[in-house]
């Protein structure tokens, strides 16, 4: 059984339509990205998950319930965290605080702050810093720790790479095996393909609001991937 | 001299009230950026509450506040959510037009229900008591509950916004409400709670302020003035500021007092202005830019 399944998504930004009839689902177990250009609807995607934006669709359920228009404050408490793009740490709360509040919603599972720390050493020595005088890395680390003190069963990624070096991009993303471990599913949104594709079991192509190229990456070429990425004609 | 130390003390002691009377402020505008224009009409219904209750019942200003604080808190929480958080957005004015109104609403309601008469609540002859200090120093045990009661609220609410679940879920809201959603921390309930919090703090400013002073239905501009002037003063980086710029406001009136009784309220407005000119950002400034 999908522990994601979204039927005909459509989103809207005013008159702007972002999202014109998204089918898309996930096992549970599953780590499926979501690649493609800027603007090509992957942000709304999550946003719709997360819902924080209002769309319409014929099925958008979770765990086997429907999810339609529940508040983005409910969501967490189901098992759905977000990792958002730009890290969006609190500047107001020390690093440890903003790990501390990724469980606000009290849901059991096995994360802690100590396990957190297991996984990133380097913030438990910054653990009393403010979160936004770490480094990009740094903070994209307490992003994904923050999102795993929820106890999610299902880990949305928004952009883990954006505005980092190479090297640190490699550091974060040799997270996401020890995650998986914890048979916590993934949705990763990524404009680096490489990264997604190294990590994914199924990927999906969004170009201008349709998918435009689904499967596994291991059979899909790069000219496939290039046309569905890029919308130049077949 | 000692007349000069005595108008300073004095000072201090009425600083505490005007503490009290910014401390709500400060909340409702650290947590949703909402400049209340009706927090000086709050505090006189506040004190009219508690002038039923009193009447109502017999019990004394200071119980009643077993009343107030409930019925205060509860009428916080409603009025934010019914009313103040559909105002809310990148846009100040609205909040700002619509907390405007609603002290004009509440000024007229309580002109329509308890006239214009000058009210007081009473404490009997504990509103006099001092303590004498040396043979021509004395401070009267009222102010000092006031004022030791201003720093007790001060430290405990300090303390919940640093060490709570609640008062990191204030903060982060404060910071970025749509990424605190994410969290589950629902945006819209922890507005409520901050505007709870704040008419607490009303609840109990309003009936010391009602012990205090006679007041009627106008009087509560005046005491927004006083609040804003505090917390400006203080900056936003930390309550104590809050408690400081009371302080300061305080002490000015006292010594503007003692120059001449004319030159009371202008001293507090010119202690303000001087304050600004020197920190533009207040005591203790926030440390980050936002």
């Amino acid at each position: 059984m999908s522990l994601l399944a979204v039927r005909n998504l459509t989103a809207f930004y005013g008159d702007f339509q972002a999202l014109f009839g998204i089918d898309f689902s996930l096992d549970e177990g599953e780590t499926v990205a979501v690649i493609g250009a800027n603007g090509a609807g992957k942000s709304t995607f999550l946003r719709s998950v997360t819902g924080l934006v209002k769309y319409a669709a014929d099925e958008f359920s979770y765990d086997g319930r429907s999810i339609a228009g529940r508040k983005a404050s409910d969501i967490p408490g189901l098992g759905i965290a977000m990792v958002p793009e730009g890290r969006k740490l609190f500047p107001s709360l020390s690093v440890e605080e903003n790990l501390v509040i990724g469980g606000y919603d009290g849901r059991p599972g096995t994360w802690s702050l100590d396990r957190v720390y297991g996984m990133f050493p380097r913030l438990k020595e910054r653990r009393d810093n403010p979160g936004t005088a770490l480094s990009g890395g740094e903070q994209q680390m307490v992003a994904i720790g923050r999102a795993l003190m929820a106890n999610p069963k299902l880990l949305l990624c928004d952009e883990l790479s954006l505005g980092l070096a190479p090297i640190i991009i490699k550091d974060i993303y040799e997270s996401v095996p020890a995650i998986k471990a914890e048979g916590v599913s993934l949705l990763i949104v990524e404009q680096d393909i490489n990264q997604a594709l190294e990590v994914a079991d199924r990927v999906y192509c969004f170009q201008e609001g349709r998918i435009s190229l689904e499967g596994n990456p291991a059979q899909m070429s790069r000219d496939d991937i290039a046309n569905a990425y890029l919308g130049k004609s077949q | 001299m000692i007349e000069w130390v005595n108008s300073i003390l004095q000072g201090v002691l009425t600083g505490g009230l005007y503490a009290l009377f910014a401390t709500g402020l400060a909340i409702i505008f650290g947590v949703m950026r909402l400049v209340n224009i009706t927090h000086g009409d709050f505090i006189v219904l506040a004190a009219f509450v508690a002038l039923v209750v009193v009447e109502g019942t017999g019990v004394g200003p200071f119980v009643s506040l077993i009343a107030v604080i409930p019925i205060m808190a509860v009428f916080g929480y409603v009025l934010q959510r019914g009313v103040l958080n559909p105002t809310l957005g990148p846009d100040l004015l609205p909040p700002l037009l619509v907390t405007f109104g609603l002290s004009i609403v509440v000024q007229n309601l309580l002109l329509e229900v308890f006239s214009a008469d000058s009210q007081r609540l009473k404490i009997g002859a504990f509103e006099t008591l001092s303590i004498n200090l040396t043979e021509n120093l004395a401070v009267g045990v009222f102010p000092l509950i006031i004022f030791v009661t201003a720093v007790v609220l001060i430290f405990a609410i300090q303390l919940v916004f640093n060490r709570t679940s609640l008062g990191r879920a204030f903060r982060a809201t404060s910071d970025d409400p749509v990424t605190a959603q994410l969290m589950g921390i629902d945006h819209s309930h922890v507005y409520g709670l901050a505007m709870a919090l704040a008419l607490v703090l009303v609840a109990i400013a309003g009936v010391f302020l009602g012990v205090r002073t006679n007041f009627d239905p106008s009087v509560g501009p005046s005491r927004l003035l006083f609040a804003f002037e505090a917390v400006i003063m203080g900056g936003l980086g930390s309550l104590w500021g809050t408690l400081a710029g009371g302080i300061i406001l305080g002490v000015a009136q006292n010594i503007g007092a003692k120059i001449d009784p004319g030159f009371q309220i202008l001293a507090g407005h010119i202690a303000f202005l001087v304050v600004l000119a020197i920190r533009p950002n207040g005591l203790f400034p926030r440390t980050r830019d936002d």
